[in-house]
């Protein structure tokens, strides 16, 4: 039977403002038919967006929804998450939302291991407001604000992740929905924060000028540039140079999660726990 | 009226009014000289199994606070100018989404780093409009050290009632003044707290933001059946973004009308020595206590001196402030700026030889200074 996605979407506020032929479409639907499969009633998920592309995803999924300034989506739902800790909280960011303007507060949710689900789809460019470089856009390639050629060095969203603490980190690409869908319910499962990298196309801000004109040949670059972390693996730092691994490349299911601990603050201060120590925790440094 | 009495200091005071008024989420980031406030409520809100989290900037701290409020929740941060300034934009936000929160800053020296353990009153004219944008903001002023609870508490109800931000400005000498307070029962806070209007009709029926001219939107918590979207963007009923003309324009005429057709409700001054007064000493905070002791001694010497002491700053109570200067031919604004009140009440007087005694080098203005500038009118 085909999916029902009136039941999900704002059918009212379609069409979208993305371009004929963006991946946002896809990683939106991939979500809601991750929501449904995990069996999440709509009220109990909070969908929270930034700026950009992307900061639209939160107005077109029937959710409790917030559309947050520039940056800010993953500070607005670390408020959401300690008021509500049994609620679903997700952030929908792109590229330059969640690693440039809000690079601090990615790294500090990512530290804080709380329970949120960050979707990071990055499409390499600033699209929105007309291809100017962002932090992951290649070096070399051509930009609104470098057109001689971006010298900017890039992030990887998934080692910044990895290096800030997230206790669950993926990467995948709007090429495959099934396998996007499957690895969205594994960051939705997981107890923490978890960071979910989508790569997405922007043939028409990032491809136009770099010689990916169509939504295909931008596609079949996503493609040239990941391959899956068994494979990565087995590379040698020369073959890796040029690619992402894609699927899940980190889970810890040790480290406690944020809204827990606060827990025990509460208890503490409420006479229901000793005071908590260095003895409470295995790394003391 | 029954009342207790508490040795604290203003910024204690703030946090404690704060739990007091059923706050149950704080959102912070050190900043002298309001740190304590943060100190304070750290304690006090896991005990009520409430929660205040150390974020990692002023512009986190906001946010998360909007967020909780989104939520539900009574919220609250604490801050001093150059914190406001980082919150600026998600102030703006919150006046956007209608978010109600209370936002305590406790003022120092500036512009910029300016003097950070030092007193100023600079923030004034920011707290009016802190963000870009046409809205109505609403900024209370606490003079004593009982009114760094009581004004605190009433942030709150104003907070819910407007749905919209609402700054408590105290000055680092009120915020670090120590002392005894008279404040109200605790019985008596709780019985005034009026939580914001909630919709419990069918959730088809909800239009959070379609509500009269002069009113605030109705905002459900989140999880609760009532599905809808916050958004900065201009938006219609629902909460969704919209170009629309008319509803462009009715949204910000209403974030504007909505409190100005009901400064009444928010009025709140203190006339010291008023009544017979042929000077009237404007002054406001921590500033306002050198005052009434000026105006001891001005009285001794025979000059009929009063005080006129603003409350609440934002709307001004211009109105009130215009009697007095249509009859009263002296007039004296004492602050720590270079004359952010000053020009609001010329504006609300309509004369300009309103004299003022301003003060920027972080150190208070001492009664005798006040008495010889009265002297020297």
């Amino acid at each position: 039977m085909a999916f029902n996605y009136e039941k999900y979407l704002r059918i009212q506020k379609m069409p979208t403002l993305w371009c004929w032929g963006c991946g946002d479409g896809v990683i939106l639907k991939a979500f809601v038919r991750a929501i449904e499969k995990m069996g999440i009633k709509q009220d109990d998920v909070c969908v929270i967006s930034g700026i950009g592309c992307s900061g639209r995803f939160s107005s077109y999924v029937d959710f409790n929804t917030i559309h947050t300034t520039h940056g800010r989506t993953v500070a607005y739902a670390t408020g959401v998450k300690l008021a509500c800790p049994d609620k679903v909280v997700v952030c929908v960011a792109g590229d330059g939302d969640a690693l440039a303007i809000g690079g601090n507060h990615t790294i500090h949710g990512c530290r804080r291991n709380i329970d949120i689900t960050m979707i990071v789809i990055n499409n390499f460019i600033y699209g929105l407001t007309n291809s100017q470089t962002s932090p992951t856009t290649p070096q070399g390639m051509w930009t609104v604000t470098q057109k001689i050629g971006n010298i900017d060095p890039t992030f990887d969203t998934c080692e910044l992740a990895i290096a800030s603490g997230a206790s669950f980190v993926a990467r995948e690409t709007m090429l495959d929905p099934k396998k996007l869908e499957k690895i969205i319910i594994k960051a939705l499962e997981h107890k923490g924060f978890s960071m979910m990298e989508v790569l997405s196309n922007c043939h028409i801000n990032l491809g136009r000028k770099n010689k990916m004109v169509s939504a295909m040949e931008n596609l079949e670059w996503i493609d040239s540039i990941t391959t899956s972390k068994k494979k990565y693996d087995a590379m040698t730092e020369e073959e890796k140079l040029n690619l992402f691994p894609t699927g899940v490349l980190k889970q810890d299911l040790e480290v406690r999660e944020y809204c827990d601990m606060y827990k025990d603050i509460q208890d503490a201060h409420q006479g229901k726990r000793a005071k908590i120590t260095q003895d409470d925790f295995a790394k003391k440094i | 009226m029954a009342t207790r009495e508490i040795i604290s200091t203003g910024n204690e005071l703030a946090a404690i009014a704060g739990v007091d008024a059923g706050c149950t989420f704080f959102g912070g980031y050190p900043l002298t000289p309001s740190s304590e406030v943060m100190h304070v409520i750290s304690d006090l809100l896991p005990k009520v199994g409430g929660t205040c989290i150390q974020m990692e900037d002023e512009i986190a701290a906001i946010c998360a606070v909007i967020g909780a409020g989104m939520a539900g929740k009574r919220t609250m941060t604490g801050t001093s100018g150059p914190g406001m300034s980082l919150k600026a934009e998600n102030l703006g936000l919150a006046q956007m989404a209608e978010v109600p929160l209370v936002c305590v800053n406790v003022m120092r020296g500036g512009p910029s780093t300016g003097l950070p353990t030092r007193v100023s009153q600079g923030d004034i004219l920011q707290s009016k409009n802190p963000s870009h944008g046409d809205y109505k903001s609403i900024t209370l002023c606490a003079g004593t050290l009982a009114e760094c609870y009581t004004e605190t508490v009433r942030a709150f109800n104003i907070a819910d009632r407007f749905m919209q931000p609402v700054i408590v400005l105290l000055d680092e000498t009120i915020g670090h003044m120590h002392g005894k307070a008279e404040l109200p029962t605790l019985e008596e806070v709780k019985a005034g707290i009026v939580p914001r209007k909630k919709f419990d009709g069918p959730a088809e029926e909800y239009f959070p933001y379609e509500c009269e001219h002069d009113e605030p939107a109705v905002l459900n918590p989140m999880f609760e059946g009532y599905r809808y979207h916050f958004t900065g963007l201009h938006h219609d009923k629902n909460g969704f973004p919209t170009e629309e003309i008319e509803t462009c324009r009715k949204l910000i005429q209403r974030l504007e009308d909505k409190v100005a057709l009901h400064e009444e409700e928010l009025e709140s001054y203190e006339e010291f020595m008023m009544d017979d007064a042929e000077v009237m000493i404007i002054a406001y905070g921590s500033v306002s206590l050198a005052a009434k002791e000026s105006i001891r001694h001005l009285r001794a010497d025979g000059i009929k001196a009063g005080l006129f002491r603003p409350i609440t700053i934002w709307p001004s109570p211009a109105k009130k402030i215009k009697e007095h200067t249509d009859k009263i031919e002296k007039v004296l604004v004492v602050e720590l700026n270079i004359g952010q009140f000053h020009s609001e009440v010329q504006r609300a007087s309509s004369r300009l030889d309103i004299d003022g005694l301003f003060k920027v080098n972080g150190r208070p203005i001492s009664p005798y200074e006040i008495v010889n500038k009265v002297k020297e009118l």
